[in-house]
């Protein structure tokens, strides 16, 4: 397995803060695991962030759910109007919504039985944030899921980030015999 | 699982930006001669070209072998993240044109290259761009220059050629009360010996030709940026951009809109890429830069010391040496040594006396290569005033320190007694 260093760079929040919110070992595990993301805020226009965001997650095989009062459908996918409308579980509910609005997504969230609270980069509601992770979620924030998977995907070595990946161990293609 | 741990310099030196290869197995970066990189599907090719995805499309933009260099930078410099591009020149020309707009001022200090003079003085007055250059020493000299249309502060930590250090913290902090980026050339230095990003600098820029590739066989350069610097005032970074139906970098990219956009509109126009075998030469110099740097600066301070207490010599500027006024900023910036380029002049009644012995001194070196380089592992002299700086006008010379009587030296790794042989056999001979 890779050793990556905790992110460093980038974000407001404290070392303790980073340690509870934007652990390394927890972000690869929702990456790995998650199916279903619920993306609260998806904005139908393909040049916003959201959009980037929701459009290069399918690309990477998840499915995304658009969460968003206008409805309609957003990159072949039903929007709902909000998490309780939702008529199957999601894994990971992600947000693009101001910090103010984060208390009550998180208690849909866990109503609704997500496994994991995701505040996006800049998004930064740190009660919200300890009230899911007390009620038995992983609780990520400031933090872009897309930056995360291009962390450990290749995609953000390619453009030239600094992944703050260090190893000498050659990684194994899925279904090496080795 | 093992603990995340923060790895030393000298292990990102060999690691950082490259995970062996899953498929080989290849330990050594391969070299990526490739043009152009196929797609997926329609689908992933039309997700590259939006940005909606990242991957190669084509060498110009970006390129696997070039990642790593690109990536090895970041994480040494502490960047967010970083972009190669074909010469030192092109690093600083591709932020230029990143973040200014046309009437947008530059702020630069007077102590620059020749050529970073040239190209911001004629270069950029043809693209409307207005540079104020000031005696960097002083900040209020910074200070007094900005204007409301500034938008960019611009020095480099060790001047070239006289050797002055840029007080980084202080321009940091004006540049962060004005809203206004500090670029950073940090050449002379390499992140060995200073990275001005820990200063508070937002973007350092390197000719990594020099001390980086540091054998004096590639051309490159690399911009970095701390990923600290709040773009959202930004017109460039900020507002939609035409080039990408109305994309507004900054919102969609956050801290690495500025390379995103560097990368994806400027260089992708410009063309200022760097070659993938001029990448893997200057990766190669990265692995062993901090055990270059050490002994760089060794010899450096040995030079220098012999050549202050030479008769013939009338002065030398070297940040390591106490008499120089910034020998304390070259302690707090510099601590390992400042650099191993240096300038000296030799004792003339006359500047004419003065620049006829400066030539018969380079006539008589045996081993300092004379060329028109700094940072190659030999050593290297140039006089000034009739190569690198001959296009500056008398007052610019003035300026940019550079007399009649100056000799520069790139200090490299030879015997250091071998060095000191050489510049006191040439000195005795000199009429």
């Amino acid at each position: 397995m890779t050793v990556a260093c905790a992110i460093r760079l980038n974000s407001a929040l404290t070392a303790e803060q980073k340690a509870l919110f934007q652990s390394p070992d927890q972000i690869r595990k929702v990456l790995a695991t998650a199916r279903n993301i619920a993306i609260v805020g998806l904005s139908a226009e393909p040049q916003k962030a959201s959009h980037f965001v929701a459009s290069y997650l399918q690309d990477a095989d998840y499915r995304i759910v658009p969460v968003n009062p206008r409805g309609g459908m957003i990159l072949g996918e039903t929007v709902y109007g909000d998490l309780t409308q939702i008529p199957f579980a999601v894994d990971v509910v992600d947000v693009f919504r101001p910090a103010h609005e984060v208390d009550a997504l998180t208690a849909t969230a866990i109503q609704i039985g997500a496994k994991v609270l995701w505040q996006q980069l800049r998004i930064n509601n740190i009660t919200a944030a300890t009230h899911a992770r007390e009620a038995g979620l992983v609780s990520i924030v400031d933090a872009c899921i897309k930056m995360e998977h291009g962390r450990y995907s290749s995609g953000l070595h390619s453009v030239g980030m600094n992944t703050e990946i260090v190893t000498a161990r050659r990684p194994r293609p899925p279904g090496s015999a080795f | 699982m093992t603990q995340p741990r923060s790895f030393g310099f000298e292990t990102r030196m060999l690691h950082a930006g490259h995970v062996p290869d899953a498929e080989t197995g290849a330990r050594a970066v391969p070299i990526h001669q490739s043009t152009s990189f196929v797609f997926h599907d329609t689908r992933h090719a039309a997700h590259l070209f939006e940005l909606k995805q990242y991957g190669n499309i084509y060498s110009r933009i970006s390129n696997p072998t070039t990642a790593v260099f690109e990536e090895r930078i970041a994480s040494l410099e502490n960047g967010t993240g970083a972009l190669a591009v074909a010469s030192g020149m092109a690093a600083q020309l591709t932020t230029f044109l990143t973040l200014l707009s046309p009437g947008d001022e530059i702020v630069a200090s007077s102590h620059l290259y020749g050529g970073s003079v040239t190209q911001l003085t004629h270069t950029l007055k043809k693209l409307s761009l207005k540079v104020h250059f000031v005696d960097p020493t002083r900040l209020e000299n910074w200070e007094r220059a900005i204007t409301p249309r500034t938008r960019l502060l611009y020095g480099e930590i060790i001047g070239n050629p006289r050797g002055s250090i840029l007080d980084i913290e202080p321009l940091a902090e004006l540049g962060n009360a004005h809203r206004i980026p500090l670029v950073v050339d940090a050449t002379f230095a390499t992140p060995y010996l200073c990275r001005p990003i820990d200063w508070g600098a937002t973007i350092v820029v390197h000719s990594a030709t020099k001390f980086i590739g540091g054998h004096g066989n590639s051309l490159g350069g690399v911009i970095v940026d701390s990923g600290k610097f709040d773009f959202s005032s930004f017109a460039t970074l900020a507002e939609p951009s035409d080039a990408y139906h109305g994309l507004r970098f900054y919102d969609t990219f956050a801290h690495y809109a500025f390379l995103m956009k560097a990368r994806v509109e400027t260089v992708r126009d410009t063309g200022a890429c760097i070659s993938p075998t001029n990448s893997f030469l200057l990766i190669q110099g990265l692995e062993t830069l901090s055990v270059r740097m050490e002994r760089h600066v060794r010899n450096a301070l040995l030079v220098a010391k012999f050549l202050h207490e030479h008769p013939k010599v009338a002065w030398v500027s070297y940040a390591g040496l106490p008499d120089h006024p910034d020998h304390t900023l070259a302690k707090k910036y510099l601590p390992l040594g400042p650099g191993a380029v240096f300038t000296f002049g030799l004792l003339a009644p006359t500047p004419a006396d003065a620049r006829e012995k400066g030539k018969q001194l380079i006539e008589r070196l045996q081993l300092f290569s004379h060329l028109a380089n700094v940072g190659d592992a030999r050593s290297l002299v140039i006089h000034p005033a009739s190569t690198t700086h001959q296009q500056l006008s008398e007052d610019e010379l003035v300026r940019a320190g550079v007399g009649p009587e100056m000799v520069r030296l790139s200090v490299g790794l030879e015997t250091s007694e071998d060095l000191l042989w050489d510049l006191d056999q040439a000195l005795e001979g000199i009429s």
